[in-house]
Protein backbone atom coordinates (compact mmCIF):
# COMPACT_ATOMS: atom_id res chain seq x y z
CA UNK A 1 0.00 0.00 0.00
CA UNK A 2 2.96 2.35 0.23
CA UNK A 3 3.19 2.90 -3.49
CA UNK A 4 -0.09 4.82 -4.08
CA UNK A 5 0.59 6.86 -0.97
CA UNK A 6 4.00 7.75 -2.23
CA UNK A 7 2.55 8.66 -5.64
CA UNK A 8 -0.05 10.87 -3.98
CA UNK A 9 2.52 12.73 -1.93
CA UNK A 10 4.70 13.26 -5.00
CA UNK A 11 1.68 14.65 -6.76
CA UNK A 12 1.00 17.05 -3.92
CA UNK A 13 4.60 18.08 -3.88
CA UNK A 14 4.48 18.89 -7.57
CA UNK A 15 1.27 20.82 -7.08
CA UNK A 16 2.65 23.06 -4.38
CA UNK A 17 6.19 23.50 -5.62
CA UNK A 18 6.79 26.58 -7.78
CA UNK A 19 7.00 25.67 -11.44
CA UNK A 20 10.66 24.93 -11.99
CA UNK A 21 10.56 25.64 -15.70
CA UNK A 22 13.31 27.66 -17.29
CA UNK A 23 11.15 29.55 -19.78
CA UNK A 24 14.11 31.59 -21.02
CA UNK A 25 15.95 28.39 -21.93
CA UNK A 26 12.90 27.11 -23.80
CA UNK A 27 12.74 30.37 -25.72
CA UNK A 28 16.30 29.79 -26.92
CA UNK A 29 15.03 26.65 -28.70
CA UNK A 30 13.30 28.95 -31.20
CA UNK A 31 15.96 30.28 -33.60
CA UNK A 32 13.56 32.65 -35.38
CA UNK A 33 12.89 34.66 -32.23
CA UNK A 34 16.52 35.74 -32.03
CA UNK A 35 16.39 38.52 -34.63
CA UNK A 36 15.67 42.19 -35.13
CA UNK A 37 12.93 43.62 -37.36
CA UNK A 38 13.04 47.29 -38.35
CA UNK A 39 16.09 47.58 -36.10
CA UNK A 40 14.22 46.42 -32.97
CA UNK A 41 14.30 43.03 -31.23
CA UNK A 42 11.43 40.93 -32.56
CA UNK A 43 8.46 40.63 -30.21
CA UNK A 44 6.32 37.91 -31.76
CA UNK A 45 2.74 38.21 -30.50
CA UNK A 46 0.94 36.41 -33.32
CA UNK A 47 1.07 32.77 -32.25
CA UNK A 48 -2.71 32.37 -32.57
CA UNK A 49 -2.17 32.86 -36.31
CA UNK A 50 0.84 30.54 -36.38
CA UNK A 51 3.31 29.44 -33.74
CA UNK A 52 7.07 29.47 -34.23
CA UNK A 53 9.07 26.22 -34.39
CA UNK A 54 11.67 24.93 -31.95
CA UNK A 55 14.98 23.56 -33.15
CA UNK A 56 13.79 20.05 -32.19
CA UNK A 57 10.93 20.17 -34.73
CA UNK A 58 13.12 21.64 -37.48
CA UNK A 59 15.78 18.98 -36.79
CA UNK A 60 13.23 16.15 -36.90
CA UNK A 61 12.09 17.24 -40.37
CA UNK A 62 15.67 17.63 -41.61
CA UNK A 63 16.61 14.23 -40.18
CA UNK A 64 13.64 12.62 -41.87
CA UNK A 65 14.59 14.02 -45.29
CA UNK A 66 18.29 13.29 -44.81
CA UNK A 67 17.87 9.70 -43.64
CA UNK A 68 14.42 8.14 -43.89
CA UNK A 69 12.34 9.63 -46.69
CA UNK A 70 10.47 7.44 -49.15
CA UNK A 71 6.84 6.86 -50.02
CA UNK A 72 4.73 5.16 -47.38
CA UNK A 73 2.60 2.02 -47.19
CA UNK A 74 3.57 0.59 -50.55
CA UNK A 75 7.28 -0.10 -50.57
CA UNK A 76 9.01 -3.27 -49.54
CA UNK A 77 12.38 -1.66 -49.16
CA UNK A 78 14.04 -0.36 -46.00
CA UNK A 79 13.42 3.36 -46.52
CA UNK A 80 9.76 2.81 -47.24
CA UNK A 81 9.48 0.82 -44.03
CA UNK A 82 11.14 3.62 -42.10
CA UNK A 83 8.93 6.31 -43.65
CA UNK A 84 5.83 4.24 -42.95
CA UNK A 85 6.93 3.68 -39.35
CA UNK A 86 7.56 7.40 -38.94
CA UNK A 87 4.17 8.33 -40.40
CA UNK A 88 2.19 5.75 -38.43
CA UNK A 89 4.25 6.57 -35.35
CA UNK A 90 3.04 10.15 -35.64
CA UNK A 91 -0.53 8.89 -35.81
CA UNK A 92 -0.01 6.83 -32.68
CA UNK A 93 1.58 9.86 -30.96
CA UNK A 94 -1.38 12.05 -31.94
CA UNK A 95 -3.81 9.52 -30.47
CA UNK A 96 -1.89 9.68 -27.19
CA UNK A 97 -1.75 13.49 -27.37
CA UNK A 98 -5.56 13.60 -27.51
CA UNK A 99 -6.13 10.55 -25.28
CA UNK A 100 -7.96 8.84 -28.15
CA UNK A 101 -8.59 5.12 -27.83
CA UNK A 102 -6.75 4.00 -30.93
CA UNK A 103 -4.57 5.47 -33.72
CA UNK A 104 -7.35 4.55 -36.18
CA UNK A 105 -9.32 7.47 -34.75
CA UNK A 106 -6.74 9.91 -36.17
CA UNK A 107 -6.89 11.08 -39.81
CA UNK A 108 -4.17 13.41 -41.07
CA UNK A 109 -5.29 16.36 -43.17
CA UNK A 110 -3.77 19.63 -44.38
CA UNK A 111 -5.10 21.47 -41.34
CA UNK A 112 -8.16 22.54 -39.40
CA UNK A 113 -9.87 23.90 -42.49
CA UNK A 114 -9.51 20.68 -44.45
CA UNK A 115 -10.57 18.60 -41.45
CA UNK A 116 -13.84 20.52 -41.15
CA UNK A 117 -14.45 20.48 -44.89
CA UNK A 118 -13.87 16.72 -44.86
CA UNK A 119 -16.55 16.21 -42.22
CA UNK A 120 -18.98 18.57 -43.98
CA UNK A 121 -18.45 16.87 -47.35
CA UNK A 122 -18.77 13.30 -46.04
CA UNK A 123 -20.66 12.95 -42.78
CA UNK A 124 -22.62 16.15 -43.42
CA UNK A 125 -23.44 15.29 -47.01
CA UNK A 126 -24.84 11.92 -45.97
CA UNK A 127 -26.62 12.81 -42.72
CA UNK A 128 -27.90 16.37 -43.03
CA UNK A 129 -31.10 16.84 -45.03
CA UNK A 130 -33.75 19.42 -45.86
CA UNK A 131 -35.26 20.99 -42.75
CA UNK A 132 -32.52 19.68 -40.44
CA UNK A 133 -30.65 22.11 -38.22
CA UNK A 134 -26.90 22.70 -38.01
CA UNK A 135 -25.92 24.58 -34.86
CA UNK A 136 -22.73 26.63 -34.55
CA UNK A 137 -21.82 29.78 -32.59
CA UNK A 138 -21.16 33.42 -33.43
CA UNK A 139 -17.58 32.93 -32.23
CA UNK A 140 -16.61 30.65 -35.09
CA UNK A 141 -13.62 31.26 -37.34
CA UNK A 142 -14.68 31.30 -41.01
CA UNK A 143 -13.23 27.77 -41.28
CA UNK A 144 -15.93 26.49 -38.92
CA UNK A 145 -18.67 28.64 -40.45
CA UNK A 146 -18.53 28.59 -44.25
CA UNK A 147 -18.40 24.76 -44.68
CA UNK A 148 -21.64 24.53 -42.64
CA UNK A 149 -23.20 27.53 -44.37
CA UNK A 150 -22.55 25.92 -47.75
CA UNK A 151 -23.73 22.49 -46.59
CA UNK A 152 -26.95 24.06 -45.28
CA UNK A 153 -27.48 25.80 -48.62
CA UNK A 154 -26.87 22.60 -50.59
CA UNK A 155 -29.23 20.58 -48.42
CA UNK A 156 -31.93 23.09 -47.58
CA UNK A 157 -30.96 22.75 -43.93
CA UNK A 158 -31.06 25.63 -41.46
CA UNK A 159 -27.88 27.09 -39.92
CA UNK A 160 -28.44 28.39 -36.38
CA UNK A 161 -26.07 30.37 -34.18
CA UNK A 162 -25.60 30.50 -30.42
CA UNK A 163 -25.25 34.28 -29.96
CA UNK A 164 -22.33 36.08 -28.35
CA UNK A 165 -23.37 38.37 -25.52
CA UNK A 166 -21.24 41.32 -26.71
CA UNK A 167 -17.73 42.66 -26.14
CA UNK A 168 -17.22 40.17 -23.30
CA UNK A 169 -17.09 37.38 -25.89
CA UNK A 170 -19.12 34.89 -23.87
CA UNK A 171 -21.77 32.73 -25.49
CA UNK A 172 -25.33 33.32 -24.37
CA UNK A 173 -25.85 29.76 -23.18
CA UNK A 174 -29.28 30.61 -21.77
CA UNK A 175 -30.41 30.14 -25.39
CA UNK A 176 -29.03 26.60 -25.58
CA UNK A 177 -32.25 24.76 -24.70
CA UNK A 178 -34.14 26.64 -27.37
CA UNK A 179 -31.47 26.13 -30.07
CA UNK A 180 -30.13 22.65 -29.31
CA UNK A 181 -33.22 20.58 -30.17
CA UNK A 182 -33.61 17.11 -31.67
CA UNK A 183 -33.71 18.83 -35.08
CA UNK A 184 -29.98 19.57 -34.72
CA UNK A 185 -28.01 16.96 -36.65
CA UNK A 186 -24.64 18.54 -36.05
CA UNK A 187 -23.32 20.94 -33.42
CA UNK A 188 -19.92 22.47 -34.24
CA UNK A 189 -18.19 24.95 -31.95
CA UNK A 190 -14.82 26.37 -31.12
CA UNK A 191 -13.08 25.26 -27.95
CA UNK A 192 -11.27 28.61 -27.64
CA UNK A 193 -12.25 31.71 -29.62
CA UNK A 194 -9.41 33.02 -31.80
CA UNK A 195 -10.79 36.56 -31.54
CA UNK A 196 -12.14 36.76 -27.99
CA UNK A 197 -10.06 34.25 -26.08
CA UNK A 198 -13.27 32.79 -24.67
CA UNK A 199 -12.92 29.24 -23.34
CA UNK A 200 -16.11 27.31 -24.08
CA UNK A 201 -17.27 24.48 -21.78
CA UNK A 202 -16.64 21.79 -24.41
CA UNK A 203 -17.51 18.74 -22.30
CA UNK A 204 -20.75 20.29 -21.08
CA UNK A 205 -21.78 21.34 -24.61
CA UNK A 206 -21.07 17.84 -25.94
CA UNK A 207 -23.07 16.27 -23.10
CA UNK A 208 -26.03 18.48 -23.97
CA UNK A 209 -25.67 17.58 -27.66
CA UNK A 210 -25.73 13.86 -26.85
CA UNK A 211 -29.03 14.32 -25.01
CA UNK A 212 -30.67 15.42 -28.28
CA UNK A 213 -28.73 13.02 -30.50
CA UNK A 214 -26.64 15.69 -32.23
CA UNK A 215 -23.17 14.83 -33.51
CA UNK A 216 -20.46 17.22 -32.25
CA UNK A 217 -17.37 18.75 -33.83
CA UNK A 218 -14.93 20.70 -31.66
CA UNK A 219 -12.58 23.20 -33.32
CA UNK A 220 -9.48 22.85 -31.16
CA UNK A 221 -7.21 24.99 -33.36
CA UNK A 222 -6.58 27.45 -30.51
CA UNK A 223 -6.60 24.94 -27.66
CA UNK A 224 -4.70 21.80 -28.74
CA UNK A 225 -1.25 23.32 -28.26
CA UNK A 226 -2.12 25.41 -25.23
CA UNK A 227 -3.98 23.15 -22.78
CA UNK A 228 -4.76 19.49 -22.25
CA UNK A 229 -7.32 18.35 -24.81
CA UNK A 230 -8.78 14.95 -23.95
CA UNK A 231 -11.31 13.70 -26.49
CA UNK A 232 -12.72 11.14 -24.04
CA UNK A 233 -13.24 13.73 -21.35
CA UNK A 234 -14.78 16.16 -23.85
CA UNK A 235 -16.91 13.39 -25.34
CA UNK A 236 -17.00 14.84 -28.87
CA UNK A 237 -17.61 12.94 -32.11
CA UNK A 238 -15.02 14.95 -34.07
CA UNK A 239 -12.17 17.22 -33.01
CA UNK A 240 -9.90 19.13 -35.35
CA UNK A 241 -6.70 21.19 -35.20
CA UNK A 242 -3.68 22.33 -37.23
CA UNK A 243 -0.06 21.35 -36.74
CA UNK A 244 1.37 24.80 -37.42
CA UNK A 245 -0.36 26.38 -34.42
CA UNK A 246 1.19 23.85 -32.02
CA UNK A 247 4.89 24.18 -32.97
CA UNK A 248 4.55 21.84 -35.97
CA UNK A 249 4.96 22.55 -39.68
CA UNK A 250 2.32 24.01 -41.98
CA UNK A 251 0.33 21.67 -44.20
CA UNK A 252 -0.41 18.99 -41.60
CA UNK A 253 -3.54 18.83 -39.49
CA UNK A 254 -5.62 16.40 -37.54
CA UNK A 255 -9.15 15.07 -37.68
CA UNK A 256 -10.08 12.97 -34.68
CA UNK A 257 -13.28 10.97 -35.13
CA UNK A 258 -15.14 8.30 -33.25
CA UNK A 259 -14.92 4.94 -35.10
CA UNK A 260 -18.72 4.75 -35.43
CA UNK A 261 -18.74 8.18 -37.14
CA UNK A 262 -15.94 7.27 -39.56
CA UNK A 263 -17.77 4.03 -40.35
CA UNK A 264 -20.84 5.93 -41.58
CA UNK A 265 -18.92 8.32 -43.85
CA UNK A 266 -18.43 7.96 -47.62
CA UNK A 267 -14.91 8.63 -48.96
CA UNK A 268 -13.68 12.23 -49.24
CA UNK A 269 -11.00 12.35 -51.92
CA UNK A 270 -10.36 9.17 -53.85
CA UNK A 271 -7.22 7.78 -55.48
CA UNK A 272 -4.11 6.01 -54.30
CA UNK A 273 -3.46 4.82 -50.73
CA UNK A 274 -7.17 4.72 -49.83
CA UNK A 275 -8.28 1.65 -51.80
CA UNK A 276 -8.52 -2.06 -51.08
CA UNK A 277 -9.03 -3.08 -54.69
CA UNK A 278 -9.87 -1.38 -57.96
CA UNK A 279 -11.57 -2.65 -61.12
CA UNK A 280 -12.38 -0.77 -64.33
CA UNK A 281 -15.82 0.22 -63.07
CA UNK A 282 -15.74 -0.10 -59.30
CA UNK A 283 -13.46 0.18 -56.32
CA UNK A 284 -13.39 -0.93 -52.69
CA UNK A 285 -12.17 1.52 -50.09
CA UNK A 286 -10.17 1.15 -46.91
CA UNK A 287 -11.75 2.06 -43.58
CA UNK A 288 -10.49 5.00 -41.51
CA UNK A 289 -7.97 6.37 -41.19
CA UNK A 290 -6.38 5.44 -44.54
CA UNK A 291 -9.71 5.57 -46.38
CA UNK A 292 -9.71 9.34 -45.79
CA UNK A 293 -6.09 9.93 -46.80
CA UNK A 294 -5.98 9.65 -50.58
CA UNK A 295 -2.62 10.22 -52.23
CA UNK A 296 0.87 10.41 -50.78
CA UNK A 297 0.49 12.04 -47.37
CA UNK A 298 2.59 14.81 -45.82
CA UNK A 299 4.99 12.41 -44.11
CA UNK A 300 7.54 15.08 -43.17
CA UNK A 301 4.70 17.14 -41.74
CA UNK A 302 3.58 14.23 -39.56
CA UNK A 303 7.19 13.73 -38.41
CA UNK A 304 7.41 17.41 -37.46
CA UNK A 305 4.06 17.24 -35.70
CA UNK A 306 5.28 14.22 -33.71
CA UNK A 307 8.32 16.18 -32.55
CA UNK A 308 6.10 19.15 -31.69
CA UNK A 309 3.84 17.01 -29.50
CA UNK A 310 6.85 15.51 -27.74
CA UNK A 311 8.17 19.01 -27.10
CA UNK A 312 4.83 20.28 -25.75
CA UNK A 313 4.42 17.35 -23.41
CA UNK A 314 7.99 17.69 -22.17
CA UNK A 315 7.15 21.24 -21.11
CA UNK A 316 3.70 20.17 -19.94
CA UNK A 317 0.52 21.57 -21.37
CA UNK A 318 -0.76 22.49 -17.92
CA UNK A 319 2.32 24.64 -17.41
CA UNK A 320 1.92 26.22 -20.85
CA UNK A 321 -1.73 26.97 -20.13
CA UNK A 322 -0.87 28.77 -16.88
CA UNK A 323 1.98 30.68 -18.53
CA UNK A 324 -0.11 31.88 -21.51
CA UNK A 325 -3.06 32.83 -19.34
CA UNK A 326 -0.84 34.77 -16.99
CA UNK A 327 0.51 36.82 -19.92
CA UNK A 328 -2.99 37.44 -21.30
CA UNK A 329 -4.33 38.49 -17.90
CA UNK A 330 -1.35 40.81 -17.42
CA UNK A 331 -1.88 42.31 -20.90
CA UNK A 332 -5.59 42.74 -20.29
CA UNK A 333 -4.95 44.56 -17.01
CA UNK A 334 -2.21 46.80 -18.42
CA UNK A 335 -4.29 47.72 -21.49
CA UNK A 336 -7.37 48.41 -19.38
CA UNK A 337 -5.34 50.99 -17.45
CA UNK A 338 -4.75 53.02 -20.63
CA UNK A 339 -7.36 55.58 -21.67
CA UNK A 340 -9.30 55.02 -24.89
CA UNK A 341 -8.71 51.27 -25.12
CA UNK A 342 -11.61 48.99 -26.00
CA UNK A 343 -10.98 45.40 -24.93
CA UNK A 344 -12.70 42.33 -26.31
CA UNK A 345 -13.33 39.01 -24.64
CA UNK A 346 -13.94 37.95 -21.06
CA UNK A 347 -12.21 39.80 -18.23
CA UNK A 348 -11.56 36.53 -16.42
CA UNK A 349 -11.06 32.91 -17.53
CA UNK A 350 -9.55 33.89 -20.84
CA UNK A 351 -7.09 32.00 -22.99
CA UNK A 352 -3.70 33.40 -24.02
CA UNK A 353 -4.78 36.18 -26.37
CA UNK A 354 -6.17 39.71 -26.15
CA UNK A 355 -7.99 41.65 -28.89
CA UNK A 356 -8.35 45.38 -28.52
CA UNK A 357 -8.88 48.69 -30.26
CA UNK A 358 -7.57 52.19 -29.63
CA UNK A 359 -10.16 54.94 -29.79
CA UNK A 360 -9.83 56.92 -33.05
CA UNK A 361 -7.01 54.71 -34.34
CA UNK A 362 -7.75 52.17 -37.06
CA UNK A 363 -6.41 48.68 -36.27
CA UNK A 364 -4.28 48.68 -39.43
CA UNK A 365 -2.59 51.93 -38.44
CA UNK A 366 -1.95 50.51 -34.99
CA UNK A 367 -0.50 47.24 -36.32
CA UNK A 368 1.70 49.02 -38.89
CA UNK A 369 3.17 51.26 -36.20
CA UNK A 370 3.62 48.40 -33.70
CA UNK A 371 5.48 46.54 -36.45
CA UNK A 372 7.83 49.50 -36.59
CA UNK A 373 8.55 48.87 -32.92
CA UNK A 374 9.41 45.26 -33.73
CA UNK A 375 6.09 43.94 -32.44
CA UNK A 376 4.15 41.45 -34.58
CA UNK A 377 0.41 41.77 -33.97
CA UNK A 378 -2.55 40.62 -35.98
CA UNK A 379 -4.84 43.33 -37.34
CA UNK A 380 -8.07 42.74 -39.20
CA UNK A 381 -11.19 40.71 -38.67
CA UNK A 382 -9.24 37.56 -37.66
CA UNK A 383 -11.35 35.49 -40.07
CA UNK A 384 -14.48 36.39 -38.19
CA UNK A 385 -16.24 39.10 -40.18
CA UNK A 386 -19.82 38.59 -38.93
CA UNK A 387 -18.72 38.81 -35.30
CA UNK A 388 -16.84 42.07 -35.90
CA UNK A 389 -19.90 43.41 -37.71
CA UNK A 390 -22.08 42.48 -34.75
CA UNK A 391 -19.73 44.34 -32.39
CA UNK A 392 -19.89 47.35 -34.71
CA UNK A 393 -16.20 47.34 -35.64
CA UNK A 394 -14.42 46.65 -38.91
CA UNK A 395 -11.35 45.15 -37.39
CA UNK A 396 -9.35 44.83 -34.22
CA UNK A 397 -5.75 44.33 -33.15
CA UNK A 398 -4.78 41.09 -31.43
CA UNK A 399 -1.84 40.09 -29.28
CA UNK A 400 -1.57 36.32 -28.84
CA UNK A 401 0.89 34.50 -26.65
CA UNK A 402 2.83 31.30 -26.33
CA UNK A 403 5.22 30.00 -23.72
CA UNK A 404 8.18 31.67 -25.44
CA UNK A 405 6.73 35.12 -24.73
CA UNK A 406 7.60 37.10 -21.61
CA UNK A 407 6.17 39.83 -19.41
CA UNK A 408 8.97 42.10 -20.66
CA UNK A 409 7.52 41.68 -24.15
CA UNK A 410 4.08 42.67 -22.87
CA UNK A 411 5.68 45.77 -21.32
CA UNK A 412 7.11 46.61 -24.77
CA UNK A 413 3.65 46.20 -26.27
CA UNK A 414 2.13 48.56 -23.71
CA UNK A 415 4.89 51.09 -24.32
CA UNK A 416 4.25 50.84 -28.06
CA UNK A 417 0.47 51.25 -27.67
CA UNK A 418 1.03 54.34 -25.51
CA UNK A 419 3.36 55.85 -28.13
CA UNK A 420 0.85 55.13 -30.90
CA UNK A 421 -1.98 56.70 -28.92
CA UNK A 422 0.09 59.82 -28.29
CA UNK A 423 1.13 59.97 -31.95
CA UNK A 424 -2.43 59.91 -33.27
CA UNK A 425 -3.64 62.33 -30.61
CA UNK A 426 -1.13 65.02 -31.60
CA UNK B 1 9.13 58.55 -33.36
CA UNK B 2 10.63 56.52 -36.13
CA UNK B 3 11.54 58.33 -39.32
CA UNK B 4 9.52 56.08 -41.64
CA UNK B 5 6.36 56.65 -39.65
CA UNK B 6 6.80 60.39 -39.62
CA UNK B 7 6.83 60.09 -43.38
CA UNK B 8 3.88 57.72 -43.57
CA UNK B 9 1.68 59.61 -41.15
CA UNK B 10 2.39 63.27 -41.83
CA UNK B 11 0.20 65.85 -40.17
CA UNK B 12 -1.62 66.70 -43.42
CA UNK B 13 -2.52 63.03 -43.79
CA UNK B 14 -3.72 62.75 -40.20
CA UNK B 15 -5.72 65.95 -40.67
CA UNK B 16 -7.45 64.61 -43.80
CA UNK B 17 -8.18 61.27 -42.14
CA UNK B 18 -9.80 63.01 -39.16
CA UNK B 19 -11.66 65.62 -41.20
CA UNK B 20 -12.06 64.18 -44.68
CA UNK B 21 -13.02 66.79 -47.31
CA UNK B 22 -16.03 66.31 -49.60
CA UNK B 23 -17.22 63.69 -47.11
CA UNK B 24 -20.89 62.85 -47.14
CA UNK B 25 -23.48 61.83 -49.72
CA UNK B 26 -23.53 63.90 -52.93
CA UNK B 27 -27.05 64.97 -53.89
CA UNK B 28 -28.24 63.86 -57.31
CA UNK B 29 -25.02 62.11 -58.47
CA UNK B 30 -24.41 61.01 -62.06
CA UNK B 31 -22.49 57.91 -60.96
CA UNK B 32 -21.78 56.17 -57.66
CA UNK B 33 -19.20 53.44 -57.26
CA UNK B 34 -18.78 51.59 -53.96
CA UNK B 35 -15.70 49.54 -53.21
CA UNK B 36 -14.51 47.51 -50.29
CA UNK B 37 -11.27 45.91 -49.21
CA UNK B 38 -12.24 42.41 -48.06
CA UNK B 39 -9.03 41.89 -46.10
CA UNK B 40 -9.59 44.80 -43.73
CA UNK B 41 -13.25 45.72 -44.15
CA UNK B 42 -12.57 49.28 -45.33
CA UNK B 43 -15.36 50.65 -47.53
CA UNK B 44 -15.60 53.72 -49.72
CA UNK B 45 -18.49 54.85 -51.93
CA UNK B 46 -17.58 57.63 -54.35
CA UNK B 47 -20.16 59.76 -56.18
CA UNK B 48 -19.45 62.05 -59.11
CA UNK B 49 -21.63 64.65 -60.71
CA UNK B 50 -20.56 64.98 -64.35
CA UNK B 51 -21.29 68.12 -66.36
CA UNK B 52 -22.24 66.50 -69.71
CA UNK B 53 -21.45 69.61 -71.84
CA UNK B 54 -17.90 70.05 -70.62
CA UNK B 55 -17.49 66.36 -69.65
CA UNK B 56 -16.13 67.65 -66.37
CA UNK B 57 -16.38 66.51 -62.76
CA UNK B 58 -18.70 69.18 -61.40
CA UNK B 59 -19.27 67.63 -58.00
CA UNK B 60 -17.73 64.89 -55.88
CA UNK B 61 -18.55 63.27 -52.55
CA UNK B 62 -17.62 60.11 -50.70
CA UNK B 63 -18.82 58.10 -47.74
CA UNK B 64 -17.43 55.11 -45.89
CA UNK B 65 -14.80 54.26 -43.33
CA UNK B 66 -11.24 53.08 -43.30
CA UNK B 67 -7.78 53.51 -41.84
CA UNK B 68 -6.06 56.89 -41.88
CA UNK B 69 -4.19 56.15 -45.13
CA UNK B 70 -7.38 55.11 -46.90
CA UNK B 71 -9.43 58.09 -45.73
CA UNK B 72 -6.71 60.68 -46.33
CA UNK B 73 -5.99 59.37 -49.81
CA UNK B 74 -9.67 59.51 -50.79
CA UNK B 75 -10.09 62.96 -49.27
CA UNK B 76 -7.05 64.40 -51.08
CA UNK B 77 -8.20 62.75 -54.30
CA UNK B 78 -11.62 64.45 -54.19
CA UNK B 79 -9.99 67.89 -53.83
CA UNK B 80 -7.81 67.22 -56.84
CA UNK B 81 -10.40 65.68 -59.15
CA UNK B 82 -13.06 68.37 -58.84
CA UNK B 83 -13.28 70.50 -62.00
CA UNK B 84 -11.19 68.09 -64.06
CA UNK B 85 -12.31 66.58 -67.38
CA UNK B 86 -12.52 62.81 -67.58
CA UNK B 87 -9.24 62.76 -69.52
CA UNK B 88 -7.51 64.96 -66.93
CA UNK B 89 -8.83 62.82 -64.07
CA UNK B 90 -7.56 59.73 -65.89
CA UNK B 91 -4.10 61.27 -66.17
CA UNK B 92 -4.15 62.11 -62.44
CA UNK B 93 -5.03 58.52 -61.72
CA UNK B 94 -2.02 57.29 -63.72
CA UNK B 95 0.30 59.72 -61.97
CA UNK B 96 -0.95 58.58 -58.56
CA UNK B 97 -0.59 54.91 -59.44
CA UNK B 98 2.97 55.41 -60.63
CA UNK B 99 3.85 57.10 -57.35
CA UNK B 100 2.08 54.78 -54.93
CA UNK B 101 3.34 51.53 -56.46
CA UNK B 102 6.89 52.87 -56.68
CA UNK B 103 7.05 52.58 -60.49
CA UNK B 104 7.84 56.28 -60.77
CA UNK B 105 11.27 57.09 -59.29
CA UNK B 106 11.08 59.45 -56.32
CA UNK B 107 12.69 62.34 -58.22
CA UNK B 108 10.20 62.03 -61.07
CA UNK B 109 6.97 62.13 -59.06
CA UNK B 110 4.89 64.77 -60.91
CA UNK B 111 4.51 68.10 -59.11
CA UNK B 112 0.95 68.16 -60.42
CA UNK B 113 0.02 65.64 -57.70
CA UNK B 114 0.35 68.42 -55.13
CA UNK B 115 -0.45 67.33 -51.58
CA UNK B 116 -1.01 63.78 -52.83
CA UNK B 117 2.77 63.54 -52.93
CA UNK B 118 2.67 63.38 -49.14
CA UNK B 119 1.37 59.83 -49.60
CA UNK B 120 4.55 58.74 -51.40
CA UNK B 121 5.81 57.22 -48.12
CA UNK B 122 3.21 54.47 -48.51
CA UNK B 123 5.31 52.81 -51.22
CA UNK B 124 7.69 51.63 -48.51
CA UNK B 125 4.84 49.69 -46.88
CA UNK B 126 3.68 47.20 -49.55
CA UNK B 127 0.85 45.83 -47.39
CA UNK B 128 -0.61 49.34 -47.06
CA UNK B 129 -0.68 50.26 -50.78
CA UNK B 130 -4.18 48.80 -51.10
CA UNK B 131 -5.33 51.15 -48.31
CA UNK B 132 -4.16 54.17 -50.29
CA UNK B 133 -5.74 52.99 -53.53
CA UNK B 134 -9.27 52.04 -52.45
CA UNK B 135 -10.75 55.48 -53.21
CA UNK B 136 -8.86 55.53 -56.50
CA UNK B 137 -10.31 52.19 -57.56
CA UNK B 138 -13.69 53.78 -57.00
CA UNK B 139 -12.64 56.81 -59.10
CA UNK B 140 -11.49 54.58 -61.93
CA UNK B 141 -14.83 52.76 -61.87
CA UNK B 142 -16.76 56.03 -61.74
CA UNK B 143 -14.87 57.53 -64.70
CA UNK B 144 -15.51 54.43 -66.78
CA UNK B 145 -19.20 54.62 -66.14
CA UNK B 146 -21.66 57.05 -67.70
CA UNK B 147 -24.47 56.72 -65.17
CA UNK B 148 -25.93 54.61 -62.36
CA UNK B 149 -24.33 52.73 -59.50
CA UNK B 150 -21.79 49.94 -59.28
CA UNK B 151 -20.10 47.88 -56.62
CA UNK B 152 -16.75 46.10 -56.53
CA UNK B 153 -14.29 44.47 -54.21
CA UNK B 154 -10.57 45.13 -54.43
CA UNK B 155 -8.37 42.13 -55.00
CA UNK B 156 -5.79 42.62 -52.24
CA UNK B 157 -3.02 41.22 -54.44
CA UNK B 158 -3.77 43.69 -57.22
CA UNK B 159 -1.97 46.98 -56.73
CA UNK B 160 -2.74 48.13 -60.28
CA UNK B 161 -5.43 50.70 -60.76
Amino acid sequence: MWLPLFAASMHDLAKHAPAAIDWAALRRDFPILNQEVHGKPLVYLDSAASSQKPRQVIDAIVHYYEHDHSNVHRGIHELSNRATAAYEGARERTARFLNANTPEEIVFTRGTTESINLVAATWGERHVGAGDHILITELEHHANLIPWQQLARRKGAELLYIPVQGDNGRLDLSRLDELLTPKVKLFAFTHISNTMGTVNPAAELCRRAREVGAVTLVDAAQSAGHCLVDVQEIGCDFLVFSGHKILGPTGIGVLYGKPERFAEMPPYQTGGEMIVSVDWHEAKFKPAPHGFEAGTPHVAGAVGLHAAMDYLDDVGRRNIWEHDRDLAAYTYTRLSELPGVRLFGPGTDRAGLVSFLLEDVHAHDLVTMADGHGIALRGGHHCNQPLHRKLGVKSSARASFYFYNTREEVDKLIESVEKIRAFFAR
Amino acid sequence: MDVDFEELYQSVILDHSRKPRNFGPLPDPTVTVAGDNPTCGDEIALSLKIDPQADKVAGVGFTGSGCSICMASASLMTLKVKGKTRAEAGALLNDFQGMITGKTPEAEIPKALGDLRLLSGVRKFPQRVKCATLGWHALKGALAQTEGAAKFSVDPKDADL
